[in-house]
């Protein structure tokens, strides 16, 4: 598989997605 | 002078510098990056010999900047909230807490992996151009220079987010 981080719409996918994890994460700890 | 001017002082330094900074990274990464792999072979000498080391000095130093004007906002945060707990557990300090992480980990990057590659690259550039000879030896550094920078990009979307997030923290950050 292609590393997403080879295009700069694969790192904004994973930048969205890790900021879904960390806003649930945040939210729990709140 | 007040707390709350002193703040916005912080504030205002570190918002110019983070555009400076977030500027720069997202200009090297959607345009310099696509132009230099189309262009002919003495544009991208120039290019790795005369625009990327401007580039280097304000995006490193924009990234020293953002981030010491972050601690201070910190500091006088929590100096107003008076413990360094009571701070952070509140709603804005949980969602600055995962930004400032966020962002402590993208100045880290820039400092230490980005700029140490890219200064290699760039002598050994300008050394191989003086001598009118391909430059050699740069090994993994381009290719670790390069998947950094896009790491970053990656970690300013949850960065940004959280940093927006503090000021309507209440709201945002959800306990399920």
């Amino acid at each position: 598989m292609k590393n997403p981080l080879e295009t700069w719409k694969g790192a904004v996918t994973l930048g969205v997605i890790l900021t879904v994890i960390l806003w649930l994460i945040a939210g729990a700890m709140s | 002078m007040s707390g709350a001017f002193l703040e916005f002082l912080f504030r205002w330094g570190h918002i110019l510098s983070g555009v400076t900074w977030i500027g720069l990274l997202y200009y090297l990464n959607l345009i310099q990056g696509a132009f230099v792999a189309e262009a002919a072979g003495p544009t991208k000498v120039e290019v790795t010999t005369k625009l990327l080391p401007r580039v280097m000095w304000w995006f490193r130093w924009a990234a020293m900047s953002t981030f010491v004007f972050g601690i201070l906002l910190i500091l006088v945060k929590v100096n107003a909230a008076g413990s360094m707990g009571g701070y952070f557990k509140s709603p804005q300090g949980m969602s600055i807490a995962f930004g400032g992480i966020l962002g402590t980990i993208m100045w880290f990057n820039v400092w230490f992996i980005i700029w140490p590659n890219q200064k290699v690259i760039i002598e050994t550039n300008q050394t191989a151009a003086k001598a009118g000879k391909a430059p050699e030896g740069l090994g993994k550094r381009p290719r670790i220079a390069f998947l950094t920078s896009r790491t970053n990009v990656m970690l300013s979307i949850p960065m940004f987010f959280f940093m927006a997030a503090a000021h309507y923290a209440g709201g945002v950050l959800i306990k399920f």
